[in-house]
């Protein structure tokens, strides 16, 4: 098992973290913790409660799959409760606890909080989720981010809309972009606006619209994409608006040959297939996903099973598995500077390389800004209410299906 | 194109009866008790869980489990005047208001905790199919809820009309001082009138989980639509909240569908600065 | 200041020169963790005596403050980020708008006669009718927020609010010790008794011969103005501007928790309110953690449940109460 991670630590990554050491031994000296406390951050209560819980989950796993592989860690669980203030004092809370490294935070407005405080207290925040792009733009020192920025999920996404052309040979002419009114939502429009004119899509965007985050319904949404007539609906949403969404569209008796997400939370979600049953098969979603075939995504697979077996691995791997990485990173940061003082973690953070990880794609590396630009985006679609990789070939466990079958007569 | 606007009026309409429904809970209170309930939507919420519950371990339907879970919201209601609100009866709304925030907060987390974050739905048998009638197309569950939703009015303004409680709680908001003269017992009135209030509530809530799914954190958007509607309709008027509800659930619906989604409530704020401004009392209120 | 002493016997002036003085040096001696609760507490005493001069002396309620915040903070940070204006002058600018933006609330609550919730309501419809304006206004971000770039090297620049945890602490402390001089000159000014003559009973207070328009309008833009200011030290210490955030319905809700628990139209009130509320919730977080409650909102139901139990038994606020037991008790104006 252990030997899968030291392969994917090079000799040259094994020297500049001997480098590191060198440099910071005298905090060797005063800290001889052969344990890194890590403060996982995540809205456990409030609006984004649901996909907040999904990431503690995964941080409670952490430590025991890590363990196996060598790493000693132990975390500190703090509920931001969707409130940036909260977000912004228990950050200070927890490193006057003596946390080391903090990572987080889900939501952008409470990671760019926490960002500056671990910027003054010189402590390395591991951003897990969290995609505005302006967090690796304000020139943090004490930061990485290992996760798509808008810009990269919404590009990711549409490529991997022309991969699934040219598997399926299926065509689209013209699509509609539907998306939430709020951070992320918004995020991923700017991306798009400037984005798709280049992209070069065989089909064109005949509409984008922009839905109230807050509204009770989206009946008059699905009309107004009903009377534009697209094959394609593209959309960018969270769990509960998904259910409205598709719910309105069987309703109506609208069915596009497909509804694809590119690069946005919604359809993979527990309640999603909980709420839709058989109407919930057949989605797509291009994002960053745990790769299947890994085998340290096996190992946070089981571990996951164990601990909570009320859960789906599947639906909540997204989640748990970019919060798992980012403990991940901290520890092997942790490992390879031997000291947990900042600026020490921080030099190794900036020098990480690890080949064997959860999500698809290269190596964690770094850039100067602290962005990981090796994350690859997957295409899944939802068979059998089981978000299944189904491009790229080498993670696929099946094939897309496309367009996809009516609503009438699903079981 | 214009069976579509057919369509979203039909569909705004019918939105619109059922938080009317939900609304008019909110008028009779505050008509009557003259408190501001500011936990009025996290009661509907509490009554979608209740459905919710009841449809998920019985398969009983929302439509038949209104009934019950009203009867639940009136004595809730009844014991929540009589215990803790008839204290802050005529206090400054702003005691109410800490109170019943308080309440607030309590609810929306003990339903995150029991429940847990997630959406909660009743998938009805039906809940997916729709009628056509030419080219418009309804979805049953919301004509099904609508149409129930105005048979609980009907019944509630049928007994503010023609039983004796019933205009005896209308005497107590007309005059109250009157109404203590002639012997009326305001402080169990006021507890009935909270029940009531309460029921509607509960009725709307159990309506409301066949259109939408149950989520803890639902609750202050409908307390805040409950009062933009209850404004413009008329406080105390009880015609008034349904027709503010249809009118509110239409000009949303037409906004968002002609202009942009997105903004489609700033057009209910509008309305709600337009009535404050120009009828006070509401469309169908009366002047005091 | 003269005013604020004249109300105080000399216990008081005592009390109020020790807490003054502890929190002019808590920086000293706090942690960072402390130092960032101290500054969150002085900054809702700050925004929250600003509300209480508009209900808790003028009995207005309005439920709409988070508009100013945004306003003052949106005005701040674009002057800033468009012309490099900073904020110490851009805050002139936010208060002028917010003030407009006051004004034209005022004018027509006042005006056609809006009274009680109908007035709340006015206040909560222009707050959510802008926060969706600007949820869908491109120049500023809209929905995706708005950023204020960190600029490290930037940080010693006091004089463009760019600072570190101890600035901004000081600046809160200033900002909350200013508004309780201000309200206590105030609340003895002829201005200050138009008010509680309004909120007791307008009737009256018109019979009187007083302007009530304009009294009340008085209180609005005084109010709306401090708010702003308010929301231009969020907007800074924040660094990001989300409308759902600066604008939200939950803010307008958490300005006014402190001066009602603390005591509507006194002039210690909103402090006490800030210095309760704040700590009760970072304990209770602490508490839930010792005893191993883990599950997500048992705090927030513990939060509820002293809301309920502090309005019970104090309903006109822990000042008063509090200020008897010390023997400092405020003369009501």
């Amino acid at each position: 098992m252990s030997s899968c991670i030291r392969s994917g630590v090079s000799r040259r990554h094994l020297l500049a973290g001997a480098a590191a050491i060198a440099l910071s031994a005298p905090a060797i000296v005063r800290a001889q913790t052969p344990t890194l406390k890590i403060a996982h951050i995540a809205p456990r209560s409030g609006y984004l409660a649901a996909p907040g819980q999904a990431c503690h989950r995964g941080a409670l796993i952490a430590p025991k799959v890590l363990a196996d592989y060598g790493y000693r860690v132990e975390l500190m669980h703090v509920d931001s409760e969707t409130n940036v203030d909260v977000a912004r004092t228990q950050a200070e809370r927890v490193i006057s606890e003596g946390a080391s490294v903090i990572v987080g935070a889900f939501e952008s407005a409470a990671t760019l909080a926490v960002a500056q405080v671990c910027e003054q207290r010189k402590v390395p925040l591991v951003v897990s989720l969290g995609s505005a792009p302006q967090i690796t733009e304000q020139g943090y020192q004490f930061l990485v981010r290992n996760f798509q920025t808008n810009p990269q999920l919404l590009a990711n996404g549409l490529r991997a809309i022309k991969d699934l052309m040219a598997a399926t040979g299926v065509e689209f002419k013209k699509a509609v972009y539907l998306h939430a009114n709020d951070t992320f939502g918004t995020g991923q429009r700017q991306a798009m606006d400037k984005t798709f004119p280049t992209a070069g899509m065989p089909f064109t965007l005949a509409e984008s619209i922009a839905y109230d985050p807050k509204a009770q319904d989206l009946t008059v949404e699905v009309t107004k994409i009903r009377a534009i007539n697209p094959d394609l609906v593209l959309i960018i949403t969270r769990a509960p608006d998904a259910i409205k969404l598709v719910r309105d569209m069987v309703r109506q008796r609208f069915e596009p040959k497909a509804i694809i997400s590119p690069g946005s939370p919604g359809l993979y979600d527990e309640e999603f297939y909980q709420a839709l049953g058989p109407l919930a098969d057949y989605h797509m979603v291009n994002i960053p996903w745990v790769n299947p075939k890994a085998p340290m995504t096996q190992a946070l697979e089981a571990a996951f099973k164990t601990a909570h077996p009320n859960n789906r691995f599947a639906a909540d791997c997204f989640n748990v598995g970019f919060t798992y990485e980012a403990i991940l990173i901290a520890a092997d940061a942790f490992k390879r500077a031997g000291a947990s003082d900042g600026a020490a973690l921080m030099a190794a953070l900036k020098t990480t390389d690890i080949a064997d990880h959860v999500i698809i794609g290269g190596p964690i590396r770094f850039d100067d800004k602290g962005q990981n630009n090796n994350i690859a985006s997957a295409v899944m679609q939802n068979r059998n209410r089981v978000p299944t990789v189904v491009l790229p070939k080498e993670a696929a466990v099946m094939a897309p299906v496309l367009p996809m079958p009516p609503w009438q007569g699903r079981t | 194109m214009a069976s579509l606007y057919v369509n979203v009026v039909i569909q705004g309409l019918l939105t619109g009866l059922i938080y009317g429904l939900m609304a008019l809970g909110l008028s009779v209170i505050f008509g009557v008790v003259r408190v501001v309930n500011f936990a009025h939507g996290e009661f509907a919420v509490v009554a979608m869980y209740a459905a919710f519950i009841l449809f998920s371990r019985l398969g009983l339907d929302p439509l038949v489990t209104m009934l019950p879970i009203a009867a639940g919201f009136f004595v809730i209601g009844y014991i929540l005047q009589a215990t803790l609100i008839q204290r802050f009866v005529g206090r400054p709304e702003t005691q109410q208001f800490i109170l019943l925030v308080g309440v607030a907060i309590i609810i929306v987390n003990v339903l995150l905790m029991q429940f847990g974050p997630d959406a909660q739905p009743v998938n009805l048998s039906y809940g997916f199919d729709s009628f056509l009638i030419g080219p418009v197309i309804v979805d049953k569950s919301r004509i099904y809820a609508a149409v129930a939703a105005v048979a609980v009015a009907t019944v509630l303004f049928a007994f503010f009309r023609h039983t004796r409680t019933g205009t005896a709680i209308r005497a107590c908001a007309d005059n109250l001082t009157g109404a203590g003269v002639v012997g009326l017992d305001v402080k169990k009135l006021y507890a009935l009138t909270f029940g009531i209030g309460l029921a509607c509530v509960g009725a709307a809530g159990a309506l409301m989980v066949t259109i939408a799914d149950a989520a803890p954190s639902l609750g202050p958007a409908y307390t805040l639509l409950a009062f933009i509607i209850v404004i413009i309709g008329g406080l105390g008027s009880m015609t008034g909240a349904l027709v503010g509800g249809v009118l509110i659930g239409v000009s949303e619906a037409l906004a968002g569908f002609i202009l942009v989604p997105a903004m489609k409530s700033m057009f209910s704020f509008a309305l709600l600065i337009l009535v404050l401004v120009l009828r006070p009392q509401g469309l169908m209120g009366r002047r005091t | 200041m003269k005013a604020i002493l004249d109300d105080m016997p000399v216990r008081g002036r005592i009390l109020a020169a020790i807490v003054l003085l502890a929190l002019a040096a808590a920086p000293f001696v706090a942690n960072r963790y402390l130092l960032s609760v101290l500054t969150l507490i002085l900054y809702l005493a700050y925004v929250g005596q600003a509300w209480n001069l508009v209900m808790g002396f003028c009995g207005q309620l309005s439920l709409g403050h988070a508009l100013y915040i945004g306003l003052g903070g949106y005005v701040a940070a674009l002057f800033w980020l468009e012309f490099g204006v900073g904020p110490w002058i851009g805050v002139f600018a936010a208060m002028a708008v917010a003030m407009a933006f006051g004004a034209v609330i005022a004018w027509l609550g006042f005006r056609f006669g809006i009274e009680g919730v109908y007035f709340s309501l006015l206040t909560i419809a222009f707050a959510e009718f802008t926060r969706i304006g600007f949820d869908n206004m491109a120049f500023t971000g809209g929905a995706g927020g708005l950023f204020i770039p960190y600029e490290e090297k930037r940080l010693g620049e006091w004089w463009n609010l760019r600072g570190g945890q101890w600035m901004y602490y000081y600046i809160a402390l200033l900002l909350a010790a200013g508004a309780v001089t201000l309200t206590a000159w105030l609340a003895r000014s002829r201005l200050g008794y138009q008010w509680v003559a309004i909120r007791e009973d307008e009737t009256a207070a018109r019979a009187l011969g007083i302007d009530a328009f304009a009294v009340k309008m008085k209180a609005m833009l005084i109010s709306s103005a401090m708010t702003a200011v308010g929301g231009v030290f969020y907007a800074f210490y924040y660094n990001t501007l989300f409308p759902s955030q600066m604008f939200d319905m939950g803010r307008s809700i958490e300005i006014i928790m402190a001066p009602i628990v603390g005591g509507l139209g006194t002039v210690f009130g909103p402090v006490v309110g800030a210095f309760v509320l704040t700590p009760m919730g970072e304990l209770l977080i602490a508490a839930t953690e010792r005893l191993g409650f883990n599950a997500p909102g048992t705090k927030a139901v513990f939060y509820g449940a002293m809301l309920i139990v502090i309005i019970m038994l104090r309903p006109a606020g822990l000042w008063p109460w509090l200020a008897r037991m010390l023997g400092v008790w405020e003369r009501k104006p």
